[in-house]
């Protein structure tokens, strides 16, 4: 489909099909295969996929419930000097979100200010009480972020999503970079490509430096770090796996962990030891029986006592979701320029937020050209994208905007770059996003370079996401 | 290490050698319907199977009929059958996921691939021509999974948990296929001396890989006495169950020396162990085959039990 809005931008080849400059290395050396044995490769890197496990669960499909993402072999090129632009617009944007944090749960000067109206917070189930009037370990809110961009044009990357609570993915980041080092070493000789192996170094490093004032290293002992999963079930489970295995962190579940002696221990052969940092993968509904969910069996009771009196560290904050709730996304360019004083390097994609009656107006007179999404929705589910729905969907979907309106925000359907995939009949053409993956601690922000390419594997298709059909690819930073 | 991780890699280890076992036994029972003639023997045969395994009346709930590939086919495949060896195998890969970050990546794809392998080769309903394919791939890849184990692993308190998972487990099955049988190694004036005896003596030794073993150190004389020695107290054969138990001591010594001290499970495998060298063939025969090897699988399960306990393997 196509974009409504302008032609489409391909990261590979210029208008007149000739090669841009970064990918000519690359397309040289594709020219130069055998198709055949390009294909064996292909589905030789399946194989190993599925030997390794990297797979995710699709909620509610139980006969498949092991799938694999599919892998594009045709690696994605960001040049040395879009990066750097990246890189300053992504830093500035974090940073913001970190200031926005503190402030929201602390004086509320934005709401003050009156660029923020208040009932944006009061009616939010992000907004978290418990958090108010307490500051996290080190400062910092969102120890891990995920940025996902878009692109539109040679200069033009839009920031559609900031994922400042659990963002998954990196594993998929790590692991296409070794399957391609496998697969295509003679690649590697021939471009320089910034690597991206270290991330969990960095990681770990990144969430010891916010150990918990509890926390006494003594004899140089470091903060104990470890991964907290809902378990085997859940869909990023390969991930949270994975991710404590590099790390050298112990993967923990609810069921190991209890509160002693106001700190957050953990149930080992040898008894029970405490835990300095946690970094969990669990929703902050889950986190605490006692302070949200009372039925949850995913989380810890008493952590949140703990964990406000200074014996523990979460990662992710509890309540960091307010930053990246899609309503709180349409003020994110005044939050930029409240908390910085600086324009927003990164551009968001213009967003019409349903709850305010002119807007909501024009989203029904043109949902045929907008893509209408759910407030709290994420993974792609429940969304409309007008330009490829029928009649009767966007009648339906119509219905359910005028019932509950402020459910929901409409953006343009935006005109996403494409970059080519390997297929039967050779390179083609697909729209991609991408999600470079950012630490912060107090020693600053690290963004790895390189990051998640999402690829619609579906011609013409623009949902990447990996429940809806799309595959990732290697991502490619080149050096400078 | 976390309670929950122990727990995980000693179910695995658990599981793994039992799909192996139960393997070996559908091999002897399809060696003997060969070899037999009468379809009511034949039965019997499978019968025994299927009580060795503890799965006689789960098998009788769900069907009537003993054939030899209703039963192979409901030991190895059956869904709603947690001790079928692809619910095992499935069981062992979950445990596996469960303490990922427990194993090298060696241990974790030989598992992964086990399964991967079985379940493709269990899709379809198992047939006398394929049957050897099969057991011998479970064989193959139970194999496959312990040598990575031994080739990959760091000797630490996650190894010691498996090797004592498969060792506990392997004692059990040598101990329930042992008295299942028990009664074709007591004297028996009728018998003494027929052809009957030394296929039924061929079989026990084959369903703990043992027939070969055993002719090499008997020089192929056979005699019931010798045959439950070398079953129960002889150190030198890897499914003995001597020789699991000097496995378990050495392993629980592992983890007593890593944790700076001992449980009350060392005590128990230490207790069961120096009976096992105190007693001779002939004091077990005297007291009751059946009677020791019942007292046996009951010590084995005590310390099972014990170890989770003393591990904090459950909250």
């Amino acid at each position: 489909m196509s974009s409504a809005g302008g032609s489409r931008y391909d990261e590979m080849l210029q208008e007149d099909g000739s090669v841009r400059s970064a990918y000519a290395d690359l397309r040289e050396w594709y020219d130069s295969q055998d198709t055949a044995w390009l294909r064996r490769q292909d589905a030789e890197a399946e194989r190993f996929f599925r030997r390794i496990g990297i797979t995710f669960n699709v909620y509610g499909e139980e006969a498949a419930e092991e799938r694999l993402i599919p892998f594009d072999m045709i690696p994605r090129i960001v040049t040395a000097r879009e990066w750097r632009k990246l890189t300053r617009g992504i830093e500035q944007r974090v940073r913001a979100i970190n200031a926005f944090l503190q402030d929201l749960y602390h004086r509320q000067e934005i709401v003050k200010s009156g660029r923020l109206p208040a009932h944006f917070l009061r009616e939010n189930e992000a907004f978290l009480s418990q958090m108010i009037g307490f500051t996290p370990p080190g400062g910092v809110y969102t120890h891990i972020v995920g940025i996902d961009l878009v692109r539109t044009g040679p200069d033009e990357f839009m920031v559609l999503e900031d994922n400042a609570r659990t963002p998954s993915g990196v594993s998929y980041m790590l692991e296409n970079r070794e399957t391609m080092m496998a697969m295509f070493p003679e690649l590697f000789t021939k471009i320089p490509v910034r690597p991206v192996s270290d991330y969990p170094r960095r990681l770990v490093r990144s969430l010891q430096a916010c150990a918990p004032p509890g926390f006494k290293g003594r004899g140089g002992a470091r903060p104990s770090v470890a991964v907290l999963t809902p378990g085997i079930f859940n869909s990023a489970y390969f991930e949270h796996a994975f991710l404590a295995d590099q790390m050298g962190a112990e993967l923990v579940e609810g069921s190991d962990l209890r509160v002693m002696d106001g700190r957050v221990q953990m149930r080992t052969t040898e008894g029970y030891k405490p835990v300095d940092v946690i970094y969990r993968r669990v929703d902050d509904n889950y986190l605490d029986p006692l302070s949200f969910h009372p039925d949850s069996v995913l989380g810890v009771a008493g952590i949140m006592d703990v964990y406000r009196a200074g014996g523990v560290t979460i990662a992710n904050a509890p309540g960091t979701g307010i930053a990246d709730d899609k309503a709180i996304y349409s003020f994110m360019p005044d939050i930029v320029e409240f908390y910085t004083g600086e324009k927003p390097i990164l551009n968001n994609v213009p967003t019409w937020r349903c709850s305010e009656a002119d807007a909501l107006k024009y989203v029904l007179d043109n949902l045929a050209e907008l893509v209408v999404k759910e407030v709290h929705g994420s993974g792609g589910y429940g969304m409309l994208i007008g330009p490829t729905s029928s009649k009767k969907e966007i009648a339906d979907f119509a219905a359910k905007l005028r019932a509950k309106p402020e459910n929901y925000i409409a953006q343009p359907t935006l005109s996403l770059s494409t970059v080519p995939i390997f297929t039967k009949e050779g390179l083609a053409p697909r729209h991609v996003d991408l999600r470079p993956f950012v630490l912060v601690s107090p020693d600053g922000i690290d963004i790895t370079p390189g990051g998640l390419t999402r690829v619609a594997l579906k011609k013409g298709s623009l949902v990447v996401n990996s429940s809806q059909g799309g595959g990732t690819k290697d991502t490619w930073v080149l050096d400078e | 290490m976390l309670g929950r991780a122990a727990n995980g890699v000693y179910w695995m280890a658990r599981y793994l050698e039992r799909a192996e076992n139960t393997a070996r036994l559908i091999d002897v029972g399809f060696h003997l319907a060969l070899t037999r003639g009468s379809r009511a023997s034949q039965e019997e045969e499978w019968r025994s199977v299927l009580i060795t395994t503890g799965q006689e009346a789960a098998f009788l709930a769900r069907h009537q009929d003993l054939s030899g590939s209703q039963v192979f086919n409901f030991l190895l495949r059956e869904r709603d059958n947690p001790g079928s060896v692809l619910q095992m195998i499935e069981a062992a890969r979950t445990n596996a996921r469960v303490v990922r970050t427990s194993l090298t990546n060696e241990v974790w794809e030989a598992t992964n691939e086990t399964w991967m392998i079985l379940r493709d080769l269990l899709a379809r309903p198992v047939r006398e021509t394929n049957l050897g394919e099969v057991l011998s791939t479970i064989r193959r890849q139970s194999t496959l999974v312990r040598g990575a184990m031994e080739g990959s692993m760091l000797r630490t308190d996650v190894f010691n948990f498996a090797r004592i998972g498969t060792f506990l487990e392997r004692a059990d099955n040598t101990a329930r296929i042992l008295d299942v049988k028990y009664y074709v190694l007591l004297p028996s004036v009728a018998w003494v001396g027929s052809s009957l005896d030394n296929v039924q003596w061929d079989t026990l030794l084959r369903s703990v890989a043992g027939n070969r073993a055993y002719s090499w150190l008997n020089a192929g004389a056979m005699d019931p006495r010798g045959i439950a020695r070398f079953l129960i107290l002889d150190g030198q054969f890897p499914r003995s169950l001597l020789f699991c138990y000097e496995k378990i001591r050495s392993n629980m010594a592992g983890l007593a020396k890593q944790y700076g001290g001992e449980t009350d499970a060392h005590q128990q495998v230490r207790d069961a162990g120096s009976m096992l060298h105190r007693l001779t063939i002939e004091q077990i025969f005297e007291g009751g085959l059946h009677e020791f090897l019942q007292d046996f699988i009951g010590r084995t399960n005590r310390i099972g039990g014990a170890i989770a306990a003393d591990y904090r393997f459950i909250a």
